[in-house]
């Protein structure tokens, strides 16, 4: 492993904040567009913008805010909407798994700065930027801030008014449909992920029609990479192209 | 002002959507993994991405079923081949965005 120290003793923290918030550009694209469609749920609910805007900072995820806010308005107790919180969310265990292999070495501070911000959307962009190179823990650090910025602000701008903003405006509602495809298509490095990729989705919408809920990413998720690993151990895949 | 109601709700939302997000991060970065387990994370990536886009592309509904014909796949379908061929994220984005916004106007 290369010493981290001797790289970060110089920050430039003026770089950082300008590539974590560039790189942040088409998740905040995607993040206005849902933001505000769930500002307006959320006030046509009974939420005030200020009770919006604080579920935002306080929760930061986004399916699972639709959830709460249709379980509220149906005049749901704490003990539902939070298990049901709770299980919507557990996909982001697995994103974290993945990316403390890109974090090793960190102190707990930056680490729980970090954990707030993983999202299916960051998770997915720093992902793609760790494994491009010139990307780090600094700079995801921001990129996650920047989209919870964008997030809270959108979904508060909601509460206020967004019922004025034409909706599916510039195709923004596809914003992060496309870039999910992209990024997939960047994590697509040899022939062993084309298939588990292939399994996993097929799993995924599979499972997606025989249970309700969004557990079928999780289930799909793990299946399918543990086939990858079976796969990669009995050697039919032992090259990878393009690598040494 | 903001009840207390719904302010435990918030809190009890909120860690329980914080503690998973946190607990890998802090504990996995810090151990030695196995080799298989290395190889099984790094395949993470590829598969929930998979396993989060499929399924909005070609299922609709409450409860869910078979769609093949949505404007969101039929606009999946170039702008992935975009994406292989320039492999951009900036122009993989806006040109999934137009072709939708196109799909809208036509579809």
């Amino acid at each position: 492993m290369i010493s981290m120290n001797s790289e970060e003793r110089i920050v430039d923290w003026a770089t950082i904040i300008k590539d974590g918030a560039i790189g942040a550009w088409p998740i905040c694209l995607g993040y206005i567009a849902i933001g505000l469609a769930l500002g307006v749920i959320a006030q046509k609910a009974g939420l005030s913008p200020m009770e919006i805007g604080l579920m935002s900072l306080l929760v930061y995820a986004g399916s699972s805010q639709f959830i709460a806010v249709s379980m509220l308005s149906a005049g749901a107790g704490i003990v539902p909407i939070v298990i049901t919180t709770f299980t919507v969310n557990l996909r982001h265990m697995l994103m974290s798994s993945s990316l403390a292999t890109f974090m090793r070495n960190l102190g707990i501070g930056p680490l729980s700065l970090f954990a707030y911000g993983v999202t299916d959307e960051s998770f997915a962009l720093n992902s793609a930027k760790f494994r491009g190179g010139n990307w780090d823990w600094r700079r995801a650090l921001v990129l996650n801030h920047t989209t919870n910025l964008t997030w809270i602000a959108s979904t508060v701008a909601g509460g206020f008014g967004g019922q004025f903003i034409p909706a599916g405006a510039f195709g923004i509602d596809y914003a992060l449909s496309a870039m999910f495809i992209c990024l997939l298509v960047f994590q697509l490095r040899g022939k062993l992920y084309v298939i588990v990729a292939i399994i996993a989705g097929i799993l995924a919408v599979v499972l997606s029609l025989l249970i309700p809920g969004n557990s079928y990413i999780v289930i799909a998720s793990v299946l399918a990479a543990a086939l990858g690993v079976i796969i990669k151990r009995s050697r039919i895949f032992s090259r990878p192209e393009g690598q040494p | 002002m903001i009840h207390a109601d719904y302010l435990y709700i918030l809190l009890g939302m909120g860690i329980v959507t914080y503690v998973p997000r946190w607990l890998p991060l802090v504990f996995l970065s810090r151990l030695r993994l196995p080799e298989w387990f290395e190889h099984w994370l790094d395949l993470i990536p590829a598969v929930i991405l998979s396993a989060l886009i499929l399924p909005i592309l070609v299922t609709t509904g409450a409860p869910r079923h078979l769609d093949l014909m949505r404007p969101e796949l039929l606009v999946a379908l170039p702008t992935f081949f975009f994406a292989v061929k320039t492999r951009s994220l900036a122009g993989t984005v806006v040109v999934g965005m137009f072709l939708f916004w196109l799909a809208g106007k036509f579809l």
